[in-house]
């Protein structure tokens, strides 16, 4: 891709940068990290009318290029053509939402100073309309002195005038490549410049946002907001059980069709073996997952698209503040349901230190979707099928019971944190609320796709790479007759040391077992309990029953209730720990996050295995 | 009268701000966000629990959050 011309989109954060960034390049997106930071470099493909490819990256937006957050610092430095490995964008996109112009102008006019080829975008023009605003593009265009076209991302309009326009200024650049700088303006003759630039371009303006306000009025309301985010809480993740089965049903079949047809099409030895105990039965029981991730996801691409995110950010603030947070970390945690890794990556837009060390910290608390597996599987297994009534079902309550249990969990923490070891100033919450919007389903399948396949690589290296292993580890050396195959593999012997220190707990010798791969990640414990009872239940003529039934069987209820407590905790994810190395730069937390998550999870399912003993459970 | 003391929904300008009370990134990003002396600015909302905190305010075409804390740092007029 060296020697491709880059074009970047800029602007200022809800602008609508993103849906005309989907809109422009359509779902073939690279995703990855600028070198040596932790803010993500969003690129597509871009076709000229030409023909030509050009890359189109997408930088974090920002409100100045005098930067106060590391993302607003990346834009600053590509922008300038500072950024090691980055080459200078021969075009900026400079993207304005029509209906916030004398705001957005603030930047734009700094960044235009730059005299480097400038398009403008001026975005959101349907919803400028809808709240009666009449924008010239003519008389920003002779204001500002590089070409305005304007544009409705999301319904593709303008589009092919926005392309045209680079493709021009593209080559204007490459016939004249110096830049041509402006006069430096201070801010406030920025922002007066903005004003006069706005009122001459807005021909007439009515109502101001109307649908915008009444909806605050009712989701900022103090006792209306709250109940509804819960309420909103409470159903995503009732939704993310129940409507997720049919399509798991579906999944899990196609996975044992796919263990039978090997089964009747190769002969019985090592290989079918290798394929059927160890990468379909492994494999398949986390991708079946992959409705349940989706829907998460769904729920919290919706959330931020529409700008409900930020409104549940000003909600929990005050409560946030509680246990020496802001409202910002609570999107961080938020995402930390669907994977702490999103989560840990989204600390960046928190500006103070500690409290984004804070909230790394605790991130891990938040259930994931990892954790999802190895709820669903022992729930499935031990919480009886029943309504307590209202519609709501047990097995849904108790899932929704683990949620409580690491939100309680973090929030303890966090005080506990910030009191001792990320001790410092309480830190402010300064942050736009963006206008409502409606979510756009073809944004939300991009999403999707990002995500679900993110899991699914996922699934299909790490996962199957560690399923493997321990299918050799379960399956070498081979038992003598009379043995059982688990006790003799050099993964047994493994366990039996660990299942010494876990046993005070409640642990037995086979969750010991699937404790060490889902080290990798915790939904690995569920192929890994599934591997090693598809393995000890070998018998050619016996149905291998399904891991739910083979638990119900194997564990008691105390057991699975520890299992569960511990999961609440274990920081049993590499990702999560490589992540949370790189966003601190060192070791030193990463390693602090694992011994005090260990040392909680013992605690916790030591606590919960005695109680339920007593309890006669 | 300082911000925190305006009543919701009457509007007011920013006549004089306490920058050296609030932290420099903070002062910073009020800024970026158009909150400033002369600043025209009305309170939309509240937050909920004790102390009605954070405030929603509207700046320009803007809804912006902030704390109670940097609402007190800003001195206002009713216009």
């Amino acid at each position: 891709m060296s020697g491709l011309r880059t074009a970047a989109l800029v602007g200022n954060p809800n602008a609508g940068k993103s849906a005309l960034f989907n809109a422009l390049t359509g779902a073939r997106q690279k995703i990855a990290n600028y070198p040596g930071v932790t803010v993500e470099r969003k690129a597509g493909r871009l076709t000229l009318p030409s023909g030509e490819p050009v890359e189109l990256i997408d930088l974090p937006g920002s409100y100045s290029l005098d930067a106060s957050s590391p993302d607003e610092e990346v834009t600053r430095k590509v922008v300038l053509g500072e950024f090691a490995g980055e080459a200078k964008p021969e075009v900026l996109i400079l993207v304005l939402d029509a209906s916030n112009l004398e705001q957005h102008l603030v930047f734009a006019q700094e960044v235009i100073a730059l005299g480097h080829p400038t398009v403008v975008a001026l975005n959101m023009f349907d919803l400028a309309e809808r709240d009666g605003l009449v924008v010239d593009p003519g008389a920003l265009e002779q204001a500002l002195g590089v070409p305005v076209i304007p544009t409705v991302a999301v319904r593709r309009r303008g589009l092919d005038r926005l392309v045209e326009a680079v493709a021009s200024a593209e080559r204007k650049a490459q016939e004249d490549p110096s830049d041509h700088p402006m006069a430096h303006l201070t801010l406030p003759e920025r922002r007066l410049a903005a004003r006069n630039i706005a009122k001459g371009a807005i021909l007439s303006q009515s109502a101001r946002h109307l649908v915008h306000t009444k909806l605050d009025k009712v989701l900022l309301h103090p006792w209306l907001g709250p109940p509804v985010l819960f309420a909103l809480l409470f159903v995503i993740f009732q939704a993310v059980f129940a409507w997720a089965n049919p399509l798991i049903d579906a999944l899990d079949g196609g996975v044992g069709a796919l263990i039978e047809m090997v089964n009747a099409h190769m002969s019985a030895g090592i290989l079918r073996d290798f394929l059927t105990q160890g990468v379909l039965s492994g494999v398949g029981s986390v991708v079946v997952f992959l409705p349940q991730i989706i829907i998460l996801f769904a729920f919290i691409l919706v959330l931020e698209q529409s700008g409900y995110m930020a409104r549940a950010a000003f909600l929990m603030d005050r409560l946030m503040s509680y246990v020496g947070l802001s409202g910002r970390s609570f999107i961080p945690l938020l995402s930390s349901f669907a994977c702490a890794i999103p989560g840990i990556m989204a600390t960046r837009s928190i500006a103070d230190p500690k409290d984004r060390l804070t909230t790394i910290l605790i991130a891990p608390l938040m259930t994931c979707s990892a954790r999802l597996p190895v709820y669903a599987v022992i729930i499935a297994a031990f919480i009886p099928e029943r309504s307590v009534g209202y519609g709501i079902g047990l097995q849904g309550l108790v899932l929704f019971g683990l949620y409580v249990a690491g939100i309680v969990g973090a929030v303890l923490a966090a005080l506990v944190l910030r009191r001792s070891v990320t001790a410092g100033r309480a830190s402010g919450f300064i942050m736009e609320l963006p206008r409502y919007q409606m979510p756009k389903l073809g944004d939300l399948l991009i999403g999707l796709w990002q995500r679900g396949w993110i899991f699914l690589r996922r699934a299909g290296t790490i996962i199957f790479t560690v399923t493997v292993v321990l299918w050799i580890m379960l399956s070498f050396p081979k038992a003598a007759p009379g043995e059982d195959q688990v006790d003799a593999s050099i993964a047994g012997h493994l366990a039996n040391g660990l299942a010494v220190v876990v046993k005070p707990i409640g642990f037995d010798r086979d969750m010991a077992l699937s404790l060490i791969p889902a080290m990798a990640a915790r939904e690995v414990a569920v192929s890994s309990l599934a591997t090693t009872y598809a393995i000890s239940t070998d018998d050619e003529d016996a149905e291998v029953a399904a891991l739910t039934d083979q638990l119900a069987a194997r564990w008691t209820l105390p057991m699975a209730l520890a299992f569960l407590a511990w999961f609440v905790f274990a920081p049993q994810c590499l990702s999560t720990i490589a992540v949370a190395r790189r966003e601190t730069n060192g070791w030193k937390w990463p390693i602090f996050m694992l011994v005090y998550l260990f040392g909680l999870a013992y605690i916790f399912a030591g606590l919960t295995f005695w109680l339920a003993s007593a309890a006669g459970l | 009268m300082n911000l925190d003391d305006l009543p919701a929904s009457h509007r007011a300008r920013i006549v004089a701000v306490d920058w050296p009370s609030l932290a420099p990134e903070e002062g910073k990003r009020l800024r970026a966000l158009g909150i400033d002396e002369g600043t025209e600015v009305e309170i939309a909302h509240r937050g909920i629990f004790a102390g009605k905190d954070p405030i929603a305010l509207i700046v320009g075409k803007m809804t912006v959050a902030l704390r109670r804390s940097h609402a007190r740092a800003m001195t206002v007029e009713d216009i």
